[in-house]
């Protein structure tokens, strides 16, 4: 009995998330239809989709698995690249853009994944720090990789180099790609609300269900004690690999979206270096560790924050850095926690005297 | 002629390096925290001085005392606003994440006092530079104050460390908190004495680096921050002698790999050359690497 | 625990009100919101001032060009403002912040866009002026970027630009050096992470091709590691450069010199318009940079009338002297004028219809800026304007003939 009440106790908890989803985008599709939504939030809505899917497969990797990872916009920006790259070249012979973008999505999920297997092999036999900041070496090695690839193609098929577009070698009709730093210009820009809402609840099913899978309870096993868990049989690199590449594999598809929403793809330090990874990084321990349902409205409140800011103009990042660590204080500090908790008590005894 | 000229700047450049990664290292070791705003705090410290000597009017040397007095309070109230309400926190995360916040914070206060204008730097180091072998080879004054200065600072340290009374209070409570506690040791002061030091290593590295590299916004620590954070961990992160050492090694790393591999590939050489050694020693170089226990 | 739920629920409800007000009517009058105006200009009703807004960086590591720009608009629409606005009518000019971020900078072109934006000055830097240029195609709102270098900032028929194109300044740069042969062996330091910079250097390798100079050495570096030059100005003195071109930013140009004079190498150096305003960094040795030659649009020394009243108006009103940035983006906010004046555009027009009339203004008017004299547009959004050669001699800007 006691174990049936636990499961429909998750199968709730994870209807609630899912439901506050579909709701939360039932809500901005009727009023964007109905043309009551500021262009600000519009235009928010896709990247919205994309950071929510970064936490939720961020704290796939921090919360379930255990392990910190500062290097988790690399695996973003490799889905962002190889697909706009597939998009872009393709743009012209797929001239359907949902076909186009379902191709696009599963190159950028697979090839992300790929990176998350073969950094996963060597990275996850490190521990704590040492593994956050090899990560986080691989995040800025990806980075600086892309920036310096130069892809062009013309009747001969494709060229690569490393130095400059010059060293291309292309003939007239040729068309550089990857522009090195310039990357990507030129995307089409397929990603939708829709799309991207459907994208988020995928994540969740994919997530909410392995975490509650035979393979999840494992995976928490080795958070929770690895040499118990090792002891018990269960294949420690397997299940870590599992976890990680999945987590990389939902961060590509997240680069899909961001890179089919912007006419522009760049890998500067901003959107896909260290920078990124951390920003994920704070929805996450934010929205509360291993908490898949605070991830997702930490990441809609930490996204719109700074630009609900924006009337405070030269104090706005100020102000969003103090925000940033009261909210900290306030969800985290052990004295602070210990409050709140009286007060809600509190709060209750009134209410039942009152009652 | 041009090795040894890498190699010199390699060495200086991976000493400011150094300097900063101690401050990373020891805020690691007592309090099992990274300090991301480590870099920012020695930005705030290379504005204290330029303000002081340009502003104020302050001879140099005093100046550079004025910024370690100001750095080291700042530490001191960061840690007891920011950190320490999270020291006992259920993830070690938080902190973390807090830390983020106050570097954010630091960056926006310059912002908003200096403005986003560039400072030249002027260098408050008074050598000269010294010129070997007929021009072809130039060692600039502040590569050998930085040198220097480094090198005292660790010694300075380690001595402080193992013969104070206070240095063995801190091995203590970076060994065990708790034990610390029950004999006596004030922990929570301990804490505050590390980041007070931390802090004050920060203005100096913020001098060193500034009179270095004289470009001066509010952006300046986050990088090196960033690259000393990656040095700490090369040396073992918690050891004195691993920053001086992974400091070093990663100044000439990059320096190298910029001049005979690519230097358009730098940045990814000093990475991969991290990762290299991170799977070869998974705790750093001097990292002690502690076996689990069942 | 329910606790923590209330505040964040009633977090989120605030917010959510907060984005939702001020955005019924589009198009029509916009009340006060969340978003609202950067210099509290907001009162006007509609129909009775122009609406221009701004894009660019105010905080983030790029933050020095974005208020460069900020300032200079600004100064420029207090004038027009002050001199009886455009056509009669008054300007209200609101400046939003994109952190040199491509989604920022389509966020910011959006809140502009609620605010009621007529057209739009920036953004300041190329990788998010690409972005907002499509969108502001899709929406057909003028663009009229100040500083955007990248060929395809302008790409779109919406979007014209003040300053010269990347590939513009690489070619002239080359060509200059080779005509009034300043060099044999030239080495070029240059950031292969900015998109500004290697622009720039591409196009110069390719023209450097048919000059009669050689590029004996081309080092890079990147936005992580750039304050040590000592590898690539040692490169370059290995192999004996007796010029070094540098296509960057002043702020890492002035480490480039120091450093260049610490290990005692004095080739002759030469940048682009993203040198100008080196001497206005503060404690910045001058004479490092005796000699130093670039490619620029304004000089805040010469003796030309507007400039020196510009250049006396933006230091009372910012304390510095203007640099390039700020001229581009003054210019701007007149050439805005100057073809909604042409165009004879109203308040109450709306955005796409008053973008169409400016679509072919533009290419009508010429301005006498500070930046150029009789500045024109051609069809493509470039502007048509010879490059200006700036010697640094004795502590100041020069300019060569």
């Amino acid at each position: 009995m006691r174990n049936m009440k636990k499961i429909s106790k998750t199968t709730k908890s994870n209807l609630i998330t899912y439901g506050m989803v579909i709701a939360l985008f039932l809500i901005m599709q009727t009023l964007v239809l109905t043309g009551n939504v500021s262009s600000l939030l519009q235009g928010l809505l896709i990247p919205l989709c994309a950071y929510i899917i970064l936490a939720v497969s961020l704290n796939l990797t921090v919360g379930i698995l255990g392990e910190l990872s500062l290097g988790h916009a690399g695996f973003m920006c490799v889905g962002a690249f190889t697909s706009a790259f597939f998009s872009k070249c393709t743009a012209e012979a797929i001239p359907v853009a949902g076909v186009r973008y379902l191709i696009a999505l599963l190159i950028g999920a697979a090839m992300a994944g790929l990176c998350g297997i073969l950094i996963g092999i060597p990275v996850l036999r490190l521990k704590g720090d040492y593994l956050a900041i090899v990560t986080l070496a691989f995040g800025e090695i990806i980075k600086n990789v892309v920036n310096i690839l130069f892809v062009g193609r013309d009747a001969n098929g494709f060229h690569f180099s490393t130095k400059d577009s010059l060293s291309l070698g292309l003939e007239a009709d040729g068309e550089v790609i990857i522009n090195g730093p310039q990357g990507i210009t030129g995307t089409p820009k397929d990603s939708t609300f829709l799309i991207g809402a459907i994208l988020i609840l995928v994540t969740l099913f994919i997530v909410l269900n392995l975490i509650h899978s035979r393979s999840g309870r494992a995976i928490m096993a080795i958070r929770d004690n690895r040499i118990a868990a090792e002891s018990v049989g269960i294949n420690i690199t397997k299940y870590k690999l599992m976890a990680f590449s999945v987590s990389a594999a939902l961060a590509g598809v997240a680069g899909v979206i961001y890179a089919h929403n912007l006419a522009t793809l760049m890998a500067q330090p901003k959107n896909f270096g260290y920078n990124m990874s951390i920003m994920i990084l704070v929805f996450v321990v934010l929205g509360g560790i291993g908490n898949i349902r605070g991830s997702v409205i930490s990441a809609i409140v930490l996204t719109l924050l700074p630009e609900l800011l924006r009337g405070l103009s030269d104090y706005r990042m100020l102000i969003y850095a103090v925000v940033l660590i009261v909210m900290m204080l306030f969800n985290w500090s052990p004295k602070a926690i210990e409050w709140r908790e009286k007060r809600s008590v509190k709060l209750k005894r009134r209410k039942r005297k009152e009652a | 002629m041009s090795f040894i000229s890498y190699l010199i700047n390699g060495i200086s450049l991976g000493s400011v390096y150094a300097i900063i990664a101690l401050g990373y290292t020891m805020v690691y070791g007592i309090a099992k925290m990274l300090n991301f705003a480590h870099g920012d705090v020695i930005m705030i410290g290379a504005y204290v001085v330029m303000a002081s000597v340009s502003g104020a009017g302050l001879p140099p040397v005093a100046a550079v005392l004025v910024s370690i007095v100001f750095c080291t309070v700042l530490g001191i109230v960061i840690e007891s606003v920011a950190y320490r309400p999270l020291l006992n926190a259920a993830s070690s995360l938080a902190v973390l994440i807090t830390a983020i916040g106050v570097s954010y914070l630091l960056q926006n206060v310059a912002l908003l006092i200096f403005g986003a204008n560039t400072y030249s730097f002027a260098s408050v180091v008074p050598v000269s530079s010294i010129v070997l072998a007929g021009g072809s080879l130039t060692i600039t004054g502040e590569a050998i104050v930085t040198i220097i200065s480094c090198v005292v600072i660790m010694v300075g340290l380690t001595l402080f460390i193992h013969k104070s009374k206070a240095g063995q209070a801190m091995l203590a409570v970076s060994e065990d908190k708790g034990a610390a506690q029950l004999m006596g040791i004030n922990v929570n002061g301990t804490i505050a004495l590390t980041f007070a030091i931390g802090s004050a290593l920060a203005a100096v590295a913020g001098v060193l680096l500034c009179s270095a590299y004289p470009s001066l916004t509010p952006y300046t620590g986050s990088m090196p921050g960033i690259k000393a954070f990656v040095a700490a961990v090369f040396g073992g992160i918690g050891s004195i002698p691993g920053a001086l050492i992974g400091g070093v090694l990663l100044g000439v790393i990059e320096i190298f790999g910029k001049a005979y591999i690519s230097s358009q590939m730098a940045d990814a050489i000093v990475f991969a050359v991290l990762i290299v050694i991170l799977l070869v020693k998974p705790a750093g170089i001097l990292g002690k690497n502690i076996q689990e226990k069942v | 625990m329910k606790f923590k739920k209330a505040v964040s629920i009633a977090l989120m409800a605030a917010m959510t009100m907060t984005l939702f007000a001020g955005c019924g009517a589009d198009g029509g009058q916009k009340s006060a919101d969340g978003t609202g105006s950067a210099n509290g200009t907001e009162s006007a009703a509609s129909g009775d001032a122009f609406r221009i807004g701004g894009i660019g960086p105010v905080t983030g590591e790029a933050a020095v060009y974005g208020v460069a720009v900020k300032n200079g608009a600004e100064l420029a629409v207090k004038e027009i403002n002050e001199a009886g606005g455009i056509g009669g009518k008054q300007i209200e000019f609101n400046f939003q912040d994109d952190e040199h971020d491509a989604e920022k900078a389509v966020n910011a072109y959006n809140t502009l866009k609620d605010w009621g934006t007529q057209a739009i000055l920036g953004t300041v830097t190329s990788g998010p002026c690409v972005a907002v240029g499509q969108v502001s195609n899709e929406d057909n709102i003028f663009l009229l970027t100040p500083s955007g270098t990248a060929v395809d900032c302008v790409k779109y028929p919406n979007a014209f630009r003040v300053c010269f194109s990347d590939p513009m300044q690489g070619l002239e740069s080359a060509k200059y050096i080779g005509e009034n042969n300043l060099a044999e062996k030239v080495a070029v330091i240059y950031d292969s992470s900015d998109v500004y910079s290697s622009g720039i250097y591409e196009a110069f390798a390719k023209e450097a091709e048919n000059q009669n100079f050689e590029i004996v050495a081309a080092e890079a570096f990147t936005a992580e590691s750039n304050k040590d030059f000592s590898v690539q100005l040692q490169k370059a003195k290995d192999a004996e450069a007796d010029l070094v071109f540098l296509p960057f930013y002043y702020s890492q140009a002035s480490l480039v010199l120091k450093q260049a004079a610490g290990m005692s190498y004095s080739p002759a150096f030469f940048g682009c318009d993203g040198m100008d305003g080196i001497l206005a960094v503060k404690g910045f040795d001058a004479a490092l940079a005796d000699n130093l030659i670039f490619l620029s649009p304004f000089t805040p020394t010469s003796e030309d009338e507007a400039i020196q009243k510009f250049v006396t108006d933006y230091k009372e009103a910012y304390g510095e002297t203007p640099n390039q940035f700020a001229a581009d983006a003054y210019d701007g906010i007149y050439a805005m004028k100057a073809a909604m004046e042409k165009a004879g555009v109203t308040p109450d027009m709306s955005a796409s219809d008053i973008c169409e009339a400016l679509k072919p203004a533009m290419l009508e008017v010429t301005i006498d800026g500070v930046t150029a004299k009789s500045l024109t547009w051609e069809e493509s959004g470039e502007p048509s304007k010879e490059p200006m050669v700036v010697k640094i001699a004795n502590g100041d800007y020069a300019v060569v003939e």
